[in-house]
């Protein structure tokens, strides 16, 4: 097999992140991608890798609070530098307020809706733009906002159960998940 | 990790910029845009830059500007598919064309894709779209690096198949683009933007950078999407019909039909079309009219789905998106 004639991996660069609210200064390849920068040189490795190609939303973070996916993000669009502020990226590791969990990871953890764990980070972050945006979103609404999050485990229903919660608490409702949801009928 | 190859990036600040660090770089430079055609395909080693011209801080490119009606209504290419999805004046005057933006991909991929890239987005076929690995071990197809086309072994050309939403649609309410090179500026009709060759697909110079598309004057036609895929939430159309028509009074005073996910590039549907001009509007009429379609959308076997319902459906699909334009 004859790869692409490819230059030599280039010198690292310098850049700031500002990630979770806060700053970073990270030498970096500019080739790489947001992922590879939160993962391998941030150590933030609640961001998980799954396809890498934009299919199943696994890496997903928040840049200006909308949901991308940091593997097809270049590291450098998000950099800050000599010509502009970084711009502001939210992870998972961000959502906890110091020990208390965040509402959408006790209600994930309450109900089942992680299992396997791998795509929770970007099912969660997905969910939490769109708690922002709607307080309270029916489940057409969820669905279709958790459309480009592949989960292999839990067949969603029990993700979308999760959000709702997680909606009702945050908007001061105190909500318990309903006995079949826990125990079955 | 699947990465990316190393590139040189360069970051203009106006169109102008762009043009001209493109011309500058030789053949290997490439603009991209929101990146989720380009970087899965550069990670795939079926597309490469030596130079990457990112548009993102190109604020001239941004936006949505002018009125519906009136005909003056643009929209600059670095515009995200969510930002036209969420503009409520677009919505008013075109809600076919945010039907085909809605449809496309997810609303993650949506966030980050732009009109500009959606218009352009690479041809696609199965043989193609894998890893350099997978690619390898049956030996390079002739769209990248290699002598052969997999689907068609004694063609000549490649068949890789257009598979942009926007672009039948866009093809059938007949919106134009402005493309800019170092040369000026030349506008063309979207319709005329597409060759029919899975490798060279363009009309398109490659020094030349899409920057705004014009959106007809709204009112007094209709327009729809149709489009059929695997997986509602994510998938590339393996068919996706743009039916566009204009009426008078009971009469079709005159009707496009484009049928994308079928070619390599989209097809007009023109015994559908002569069949339904200037004809009274009956339910009879587009079902005999539809079922015409049935040959042009010939579909090769290299995308999803099974050749046979594919073909079967296109008729189908054809009588939908025209039974939506007529209310019936
Ligand atoms: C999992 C997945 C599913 C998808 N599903 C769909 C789908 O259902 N329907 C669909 O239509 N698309 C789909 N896509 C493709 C893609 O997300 C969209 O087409 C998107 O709109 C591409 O825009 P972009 O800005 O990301 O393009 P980029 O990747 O940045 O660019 C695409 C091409 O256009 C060129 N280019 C971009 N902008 C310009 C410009 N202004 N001037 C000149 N050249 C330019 C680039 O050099 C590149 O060759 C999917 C992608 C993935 C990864
Ligand atoms: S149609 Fe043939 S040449 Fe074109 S990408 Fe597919 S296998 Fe390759
Ligand atoms: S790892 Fe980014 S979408 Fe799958
Ligand atoms: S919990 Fe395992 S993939 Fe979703």
């Amino acid at each position: 097999m004859s790869p692409h004639s490819e230059s030599p991996t280039p010198a690292k660069q310098l850049g700031v992140f500002h990630v979770n609210g806060e700053t970073h200064e990270v030498a970096f390849a500019p080739h790489h991608t947001l992922l590879e920068v939160l993962r391998e040189d941030l150590g933030l490795t609640g961001t998980t890798h799954g396809c890498e190609l934009g299919e199943c939303g696994t890496c997903t973070v928040l840049v200006d609070g909308t949901p991308v996916l940091s593997c097809l993000t270049l590291a450098l669009e998000v950099a800050g530098g000599a010509d502009g502020d970084p711009r502001p990226i939210e992870t998972i590791e961000g959502l906890a307020d110091g020990p208390n969990l965040h509402p959408l990871q006790d209600a994930f953890a309450d109900l089942g809706a992680s299992q396997c764990g791998y795509c929770s980070s970007g099912f969660m972050l997905t969910a939490n733009a769109l708690l922002r945006d709607d307080p309270a979103p029916d489940r057409a609404k969820i669905r279709t906002a958790l459309a480009g999050n592949i989960c292999r485990c839990t067949g969603y229903v029990k993700i979308f159960e999760a959000v709702e919660l997680a909606a009702a608490r945050l908007r001061g409702e105190a909500r318990q998940p309903a006995r079949e949801t826990l125990y079955g009928s | 990790m699947l990465r990316l190859p190393t590139f040189r990036y360069h970051r203009p600040r106006t169109a102008a910029e762009a043009v001209r660090i493109l011309a500058e770089s030789g053949p290997k430079a490439r603009f991209v845009a929101g990146g989720t055609d380009l970087y899965p395909n550069m990670k795939r080693r079926h597309q490469s830059a030596e130079h990457l011209i990112s548009l993102a801080r190109v604020e001239e490119l941004r936006g949505i500007d002018g009125d519906g009606p009136a005909g003056t209504c643009t929209i600059g290419a670095m515009t995200t598919l969510r930002e036209i999805e969420r503009d409520p004046r677009i919505g008013a005057w075109y809600p076919a064309f945010v039907q085909a933006v809605a449809s496309v991909s997810s609303p993650l991929l949506r966030n980050m894709g732009t009109i500009g890239g959606n218009l352009l987005l690479d041809t696609r076929c199965n043989y193609y779209n894998q890893t350099e690995e997978w690619r390898a071990s049956i030996d390079f197809c002739m769209k990248e690096r290699g002598p052969i086309c997999w689907v068609a072994p004694g063609s000549p050309r490649c068949y890789a198949v257009q598979s942009s939403d926007t672009v039948p649609l866009l093809c059938a309410i007949g919106a134009e683009v402005t493309l800019l090179s170092p040369g000026g500026e030349r506008r063309v009709a979207v319709d005329d933007l597409y060759r029919d060759d899975g490798i060279a697909y363009l009309t398109k110079r490659p020094d030349e950078l899409l920057t705004r598309v014009h959106l007809p004057a709204s009112g007094a036609w209709s327009a729809a999407y149709h489009k059929l895929r695997r997986r509602g939430s994510i998938d590339f159309p393996v068919l996706g019909v743009g039916a566009w028509v204009a009426r008078d009074g009971e009469r079709i005073a005159d009707v496009r039909v484009r049928i994308g996910g079928v070619g390599s590039m989209p097809i007009h549907a023109t015994e559908t079309e002569a069949m339904l001009r200037g004809q009274p509007v009956t339910e009879e009429l587009v079902r005999a009219a539809a079922e015409l379609s049935f040959k042009p959308a010939r579909t090769m076997d290299n995308t999803d789905s099974e050749v046979p319902y594919r073909k079967k459906m296109a008729p189908i699909f054809v009588r939908r998106a025209l039974s939506e334009c007529l209310g019936l």
